[in-house]
């Protein structure tokens, strides 16, 4: 059995350098705020950001000038308004102009699922009549070898990292999610290299008791890092709701570039690692974001023996 | 009921949820589109299946959500599934009957920008881009629109056309293949439009209790095709007031 656990700071020293390209993924939950914060810490440069909703994290990586590109579906403070940093990224250049490669939603997860199965294209029923392949080349129709009907294709898409977080997983990198799905698997098994940041370290034996509950096995992970809370201001089904309140408060303060450079000050900069950040988010905010209980019906997956 | 006992956009949510009446399945977004789904099946859509491209098969929301990735979409949910699934098995399979979508800019076929303002290597503004709209303006068999009427909004010429409508109009939307229908409705704060000409234009159908013809042209880029004759939307019924203002919206998010 091997041990993958490393701390973030080690897990991003070792497998995210400058110039790579690089998925934190997460559909609006599981967002590893907690890998983004160190890899801005840790001062990587010209970075390739690929998310499909790059949400107030990229927006706070793109401010601290870490990325040179980004790579997306829908860029937006979900439910609130525009992410600005990256608008005056995109429209001022400030901090460094970003380039910008973007498709439409199923277009990203047709990327990655080409990338995950190491296929040379996926076919999808979109961008016909629209502008998108006019602005991205490679976004593109081919003809369908049966019947001849023209149809859209994306190429594959495989992040040197890739960083999903995840309620539990086991040591050696055996990981149980359930809430929003996302594109998460799909990222997953796109990867290069592959980092799982859980709220919980489990036995296998947790693990196997709920095969069905696996979505990422340990074969394909590199390192697992525990860090509860990893995920805030995002949630985690179950462990913590979304702290919309922030995302509120972020739409404010990130229109002034100095008000979001003392953000990042006092919450990136001057924090050591997720454990410092949570201590100074305070057991009050914590608690305010502890959901009630729904559990589930446990099932009987039976005895063969 | 007088014409100053609700607002615009309540009169915008409670239209809306009357056209989903006898929907199924309806794709919805956050904001007022999930409160007039929310608000269709309380009321003509007792059957409403919630479909939200996070990934969720029939949500039923305990609190009104702030983003489309809200967790309490999750619990309680029929299904819960990738969104390769969402977008596989669910939309290109043609399981939505309504999808709901708004944008920035639209034009009188119902093609929609959610891209740029300006050009798109120099934008004025940058907005968020697709998200899943493309392919659900392709896909879903009809697409109703929710949108504040405003000059800015409805334009001759969109700067980006993000999601199909109708393209050139006529039978243009057919010809490149697209299997769903397009845009049915266009609901906003003023009055209806339909597209229902062999020209698939846009054409004013309804104007909301007191809202005049010359107030609605002002709010156009162009000159507005006209239905003939031109209905007066009903005012909201004292039950779809209180739904709105007590159940579904009770800080008054969305109503202003």
């Amino acid at each position: 059995m091997i041990d993958k656990r490393l701390s973030m700071q080690e897990a991003i020293a070792t497998y995210v350098q400058d110039g790579m390209s690089v998925a934190i993924e997460g559909f609006t939950a599981f967002i590893c705020f907690a890998a983004g914060h160190e890899i801005i810490r840790q001062g990587r440069r010209n970075l390739t950001l690929i998310r499909m909703t790059p949400d107030l994290i990229y927006d706070q990586m793109v401010a601290a000038g870490v990325a040179s590109r980004m790579v997306f579906s829908y860029l937006g403070n979900p439910g609130v308004g525009p992410l600005h940093c990256v608008r005056r990224a995109v429209e001022k250049g400030i901090p460094a102009p970003l380039a910008i490669e973007e498709y439409s939603h199923y277009g990203m997860v047709g990327r990655y699922a080409a990338g995950a199965a190491r296929m040379p294209f996926f076919p999808l029923r979109s961008y016909v009549g629209s502008d998108m392949p006019a602005v991205n080349d490679r976004i593109r129709f081919v003809e369908d070898p049966y019947t001849g009907e023209r149809i859209a294709v994306v190429p594959p898409l495989n992040p040197d990292v890739v960083i999903i977080h995840a309620q539990r997983a086991d040591v050696q990198g055996n990981t149980q999610l359930w809430g929003l799905l996302g594109c998460q698997k799909e990222a997953a098994f796109a990867a290069d290299k592959l980092i799982v940041v859980v709220e919980e370290i489990v036995d296998e034996s947790v693990i196997r008791a709920d095969p069905n509950r696996t979505l990422i096995p340990g074969l394909i992970v590199d390192a697992v890092v525990h860090e509860p809370y990893g995920a805030h201001p995002s949630y985690v089904q179950g462990y913590y709701d979304r702290d919309n309140d922030f995302y509120l408060e972020w739409d404010k303060l990130s229109r002034d570039e100095a008000s979001t450079k003392a953000w990042l000050d006092e919450w990136v900069y001057s924090v050591k690692n997720r454990a410092e950040y949570v201590r100074k988010l305070g057991d009050e905010r914590l608690a305010r974001l502890r959901p009630g209980t729904a559990p589930a019906s446990a099932v009987d997956y039976g005895a063969y023996a | 009921m007088s014409e100053q006992s609700y607002t615009p956009a309540e009169m915008m949510i409670i239209a809306s949820a009357r056209a989903l009446a006898g929907v199924r399945t309806v794709f919805v977004g956050v904001g007022l589109p999930n409160i007039a789904c929310n608000l269709a099946r309380l009321t003509v859509a007792p059957d409403l299946e919630l479909i939200y491209e996070s990934g969720v098969y029939g949500a039923q929301p305990a609190r009104l959500p702030l983003s489309i990735g809200d967790p309490t979409l999750v619990t309680g949910a029929t299904s819960v599934i990738s969104m390769a699934d969402l977008f596989g098995l669910y939309l290109q399979r043609g399981l939505v009957d309504v999808a709901l979508l708004g944008g920035a800019q639209i034009d009188r076929y119902g093609n929609l920008n959610t891209t740029v303002i300006g050009d798109y290597a120099a934008p004025k503004v940058r907005l968020p881009g697709s998200g899943g709209a493309c392919e659900i303006a392709i896909n879903a068999w009809r697409v109703y629109m929710i949108m504040r009427l405003s000059k800015r909004a409805f334009v001759e010429k969109l700067d980006f056309l993000t999601s199909p409508g109708h393209l050139r109009g006529g039978d243009a939307r057919r010809e490149a293949g697209m299997p769903g229908e397009g845009p049915q409705l266009v609901i906003t704060d003023m009055a209806i439009f339909d597209f229902n000409n062999p020209e698939r234009e846009m054409q004013l159908i309804s104007l909301h209790p007191g809202v005049t013809l010359d107030a609605v042209r002002a709010e156009m880029g162009w000159e507005v095709r006209l239905a003939d004759p031109i209905d007066e939307t009903p005012p909201p019924t004292e039950q779809e007031l209180h739904l709105v203002r007590v159940k579904l919206d009770p800080q008054g998010v969305y109503r202003s």
